[in-house]
């Protein structure tokens, strides 16, 4: 599977994206210039964490502007997938490939912690690998995280099994005091309707290897490559 | 251009030269300095500059060892860890702008250590950071904490480095003059070092990153000086951080080192375009003509002066090999950044700086780097020797042990930092195998087996009471805090914060403290291969009144090497039915300690005696515990004593584990509980290994003995037969977790 991982000015988690895939999953990767429109050999586009363009308009506003994400509808139309982590989430949602906002934390301060994700939605090329109800630890880290989408918005969500991970406790269940930034509902990462583009605000590319701390972030590539190997839905060619 | 002022001795003054200073550079010049180049003196002459009073004393540090790559000197020092990579660390103050302004002023010294660090060619994989407060139930000085950990964690997080580690201590000296210490660590290959050299007659010069202002301007010399009534009118000398342009900065300037066309870079930090243009010359024998009005600028009308002292952040002097300026300008352009030629290496000796074609100060560059040393007289404070005359055993003893160690673990100082660190990112890089909250962070060597570990420490009470044993203490406990995560210390950077060095009992204390951190490196064969020295940390309460100096705070930053990053060691029990051992010696004071100061309220006695070659042992013998894979935590005793050890190690971790020891009979219980002493370790062996561990302990020569055993949900502490603490894990815990917390939320 082909793993193209977009660096934008300011974007910091590409190298760690760059090695987990590269180095763990052994997979073939290269990274994407901001710049580019060509997609065309890639499988996955990820969108890693950082602070594009400082994030000093809204975060992730004047990326998802950008000619690369420009692209990513023809990308996903023609069977890529797109992995949005942090503020790659932050870019979809200002793009508009994901529904809703992600809003200053709360607690109007920067949140680096483990936190616990309910599996909500095994169905997804992402998440395939999961079984519903399952509980994962994964890190964040971000000062604007805070998930928002109106009521209609969440009914359409709900509709569509849109809603991927929720923050949870260790055994799964989903309380305001698990809940890291004040998202909405307590959610953590969604999909677009087709369920091939996937935004959430943890890090896995964090949890993937135990000497961090844990794989559970592994479980979201080895679904990928899962998909891929067993029946080759998004396979561009 | 407005008229420039007219050069005077008074003027002088006002820019922070002694009138002996002015008459020096006179002499040396053979006439007046122009007004721009009075200014390029009275930056390169400060104390933050020059080292005026601190440099007799540095000479003393040994500076040299089979790891060092680079010593003191250049933007950073840097040691060889093996495998063809080598680590680069430096620690700085940032203590005067985080007062004035703390948000930026904290936020700009993480971004200048980063620099320190990228410039010699390596890429930031950690930050630690060492700051200090007045008591944080004033809310003057919650504000400043508040201002200071959001300055940290947005500058970091945004650049993208991982805050791993720090420590973070209060004492009412430190109201009016807070410390912000910033070390940073950057890995590169060790035959890929850069250097701040201008080499190479007629290559060019490069201005690159972000453009210039007026802010800043003089920001070294205000670090040179005491704040008084007016410091608040200083904010204007804060620069103002960009970290996103940084974080281009840093990917241009590798990516530039990449191409083989830098010849030598420096940050342009304190005293910015004037210090660049001055040292990186001066260290290669060299000269330098830069014409000023190139200097890519963002406020209109800057004068000579201005351009050449404002300390606008995020920016470099590149010195480009001559016929590749396209290739250097391609690489900024593509990163959206500046780069400007903007002058030439020229065979010297002086520094030419023109501006509009027109000269406006011509310097001998070693002129520059004349700054006058001092030898001033210094003598030990009037009251220190009474004040050391104190005993501690004329106190009241508590009358529940138990309460006194809920409230020790709830003091501001030992409880947990949480609050801060979980506003830095800690794991961006994927490198960090131990995150903050252990006695050292570890952080992996990717492509290798390799880690490293890394703490810093410092104890202002302690160097107070006794300066020279104060920060040898420091350093033992900083390389303590590496061997407990089971790192072999190889090098270290040193904070050097005081008063003001023209009072002979500050500059007494600085003497002994350097005296005290070299005998300690020595005796650690740890050298000391770059740092920083703060001096002025003093303010004047109101007109007219003495000054109030912080107390003497010497930081040490200590690096160390796991050959294997499996063999790690954490500081938390994990497992119940194990046994515990606690080595090092007994001997213990509550002299300077810190239930004396929070329960009593006393900075006063002696401190425990040190003994470098026990400390030294020690060390050995807790890493050899953890490479053979015998201990399963290990954990320095420090401030609170062996009882604030044992409730740290059952409660810090992710599962609290209780414990049962037995300490030692005989002396009054707070001492036993809450002395502290250097040279001591607690650690906790499988039952099934027992054997080994005892084998191993008596190879390596240590005073050491079993104390008890882990399990239960209580701790539990006996002298003798008495039982002096049992109390549940969950009171302990509460008290740790919000002892801090509870005055930030």
């Amino acid at each position: 599977m082909r793993f193209g991982v977009v660096v934008f000015p300011g974007t910091w988690s590409d190298c760690d994206f760059h090695y987990v895939i590269s180095e763990v999953i052994r997979q073939p990767v290269k990274y994407v210039w901001h710049r580019e429109r060509n997609l065309a050999d890639l499988d996955c586009v990820v969108l890693p964490g950082g602070f594009s363009y400082g994030d000093y308009l809204r975060a992730g506003a004047v990326a998802g502007r950008s000619p690369v994400v420009e692209a990513l509808p023809e990308f996903v139309a023609g069977g890529g997938v797109v992995l949005g982590s942090c503020n790659g989430f932050q870019i979809l949602c200002e793009a508009g490939l994901l529904p809703g906002a992600l809003m200053r934390n709360e607690c109007l301060q920067y949140r680096c912690q483990s936190t616990h994700l309910l599996v909500e939605n095994a169905e997804t090329p992402f998440t395939r690998a999961l079984r519903p109800g399952q509980v994962l630890t994964m890190p964040i880290s971000h000062g604007e995280g805070k998930y928002h989408a109106d009521p209609e918005t969440l009914r359409t969500l709900r509709a569509h099994k849109q809603v991927v991970f929720r923050y949870a406790t260790a055994a799964g269940e989903v309380t305001r005091a698990a809940n890291p930034n004040g998202s909405v509902e307590n959610i953590a990462g969604i999909v677009n309707e087709d369920g091939t583009v996937l935004g959430l605000m943890p890090h896995p590319e964090r949890a993937a290897e135990s000497a961090m701390g844990g794989t559970d972030g592994l479980q979201i590539f080895h679904s990928l490559l899962g998909s891929l190997v067993e029946d080759g839905a998004f396979l561009k060619r | 251009m407005g008229a420039e002022p007219k050069v005077t001795l008074d003027l002088a003054r006002g820019l922070g030269l002694t009138a002996d200073e002015y008459d020096r550079i006179i002499h040396r010049l053979g006439r007046e300095p122009s007004y721009t180049e009075l200014g390029l003196f009275s930056a390169l002459w400060s104390e933050h500059c020059a080292y005026k009073h601190s440099k007799v004393f540095l000479a003393r540090l040994p500076q040299r060892g089979p790891h060092v790559l680079q010593g003191p000197g250049e933007n950073a020092g840097a040691l060889d860890i093996g495998d063809g990579w080598a680590v680069v660390f430096k620690i700085e103050s940032h203590n005067h702008p985080s007062f004035i302004e703390p948000f930026q002023g904290a936020a700009t010294g993480v971004g200048g250590i980063l620099r320190d660090i990228f410039t010699m060619g390596a890429r930031p994989i950690a930050i630690l950071d060492s700051l200090r407060f007045g008591d944080p139930a004033d809310a003057k000085t919650r504000r400043l904490i508040q201002g200071v950990v959001s300055g940290i964690s947005w500058y970091g997080n945004c650049f993208g480095c991982p805050t791993v580690g720090g420590e973070i201590a209060f004492a009412p000296e430190y109201a009016g003059n807070p410390l912000v210490n910033v070390m940073c660590v950057g890995l590169v290959r060790a035959d890929r070092i850069f250097r701040a050299r201008a080499e190479g007659v007629g290559n060019p010069v490069f201005y690159v990153g972000n453009k210039t202002g007026r802010d800043g301007i003089h920001g070294a010399t205000m670090a040179s000086a005491t704040f008084d009534e007016h410091a608040e009118e200083r904010r204007p000398t804060v620069q103002v951080g960009d970290p996103f342009t940084e974080k281009l900065l840093l990917e241009a300037c590798l990516e530039a080192m990449a191409t083989g066309a830098v010849v030598g870079i420096q940050d342009m930090g304190a005293a910015g375009l004037a210090c660049c243009t001055s040292e990186m010359p001066g260290r290669s024998g060299t000269g330098m003509a830069v014409e000023l009005s190139a200097v890519p600028q963002r406020e209109e009308g800057m004068t000579p002066y201005e351009l050449l002292l404002s300390e606008s952040q995020e920016r470099m002097l590149l010195v480009g090999a001559r016929g590749r300026e396209e290739e250097l300008r391609r690489v900024f352009a593509k990163w959206e950044l500046d780069a400007v030629r903007i002058g030439e290496v020229t065979a010297g000796p002086d520094l030419v700086v023109r501006h509009r074609g027109e000269e406006v100060a011509r310097v001998p560059v070693e002129a520059l780097a004349e700054a006058p040393r001092y030898e001033k007289p210094y003598a030990p404070p009037a009251g220190l020797a009474a004040l050391q005359a104190f005993d501690p055993m004329t106190l009241p003893e508590p009358p529940d042990c138990a309460e006194a160690l809920v409230a020790l673990l709830g003091s501001p100082a030992i409880a947990s930092k949480e609050w801060a660190y979980r506003q830095y990112d800690q794991q961006v890089g994927i490198n960090t195998l131990v995150l903050p909250g252990s006695d050292a962070s570890v952080l992996r060597v990717k492509g290798t087996r390799r880690a490293i570990a890394v703490a810093v420490d410092g104890n202002g009470r302690h160097v107070f009471l006794d300066p020279r044993r104060g920060a040898a203490m420091a350093v033992c406990e900083a390389a303590r805090n590496v061997s407990c995560a089971g790192g072999r210390p190889l090098g270290v950077t040193d904070c050097l914060n005081f008063g003001s060095p023209e009072r002979p009992e500050i500059l007494w204390q600085l003497a002994e403290a350097v005296e005290g951190i070299a005998e300690a490196c020595r005796a650690l064969e740890v050298p000391v291969v770059g740092g920083n020295v703060s001096l002025y940390n003093e303010t004047v309460p109101a007109v007219g009144a003495t000054p109030q100096a912080i107390l003497p705070t010497p930081i040490v930053g200590v690096v160390g090497l796991l050959e294997d990053a499996g063999l790690l060691a954490t500081q938390w029990f994990k497992a119940a039915g194990e046994r515990i051992a606690l080595l090092g010696p007994e001997a213990v004071s509550l002299g300077g300690s810190e239930y004396l100061w929070a329960r009593h309220g006393r900075v006063a006695g002696r401190l425990a005696p040190l003994d470098l070659e026990i400390e030294r042992r020690v060390q050995g013998a807790v890493r050899a515990a953890i490479d053979a894979g015998l201990a399963t935590a290990a954990h320095d005793c420090a401030e609170g004593g062996v009882a604030v050890t044992l409730a740290e190690a059952c409660v810090t971790g992710r599962t609290p584990i209780g414990c049962e020891a037995t300490l030692s009979a005989g002396g009054r219980r707070d001492q036993t509980l809450f002395g502290e002493g250097p040279s001591r370790v607690v650690v906790s062996v499988g039952s099934a290994r027992q054997r080994e561990f005892e084998a191993l302990m008596a190879e390596s020569a240590i005073p050491w003995r079993w104390i008890g055993t882990t399990g239960g949900d209580r701790l539990r502490l006996r002298m003798g037969t008495e039982t002096v603490v049992d109390v549940g894990l969950d009171r302990l815990e509460h008290a740790w977790r919000n002892g801090f917390e509870r005055h930030m939320a």
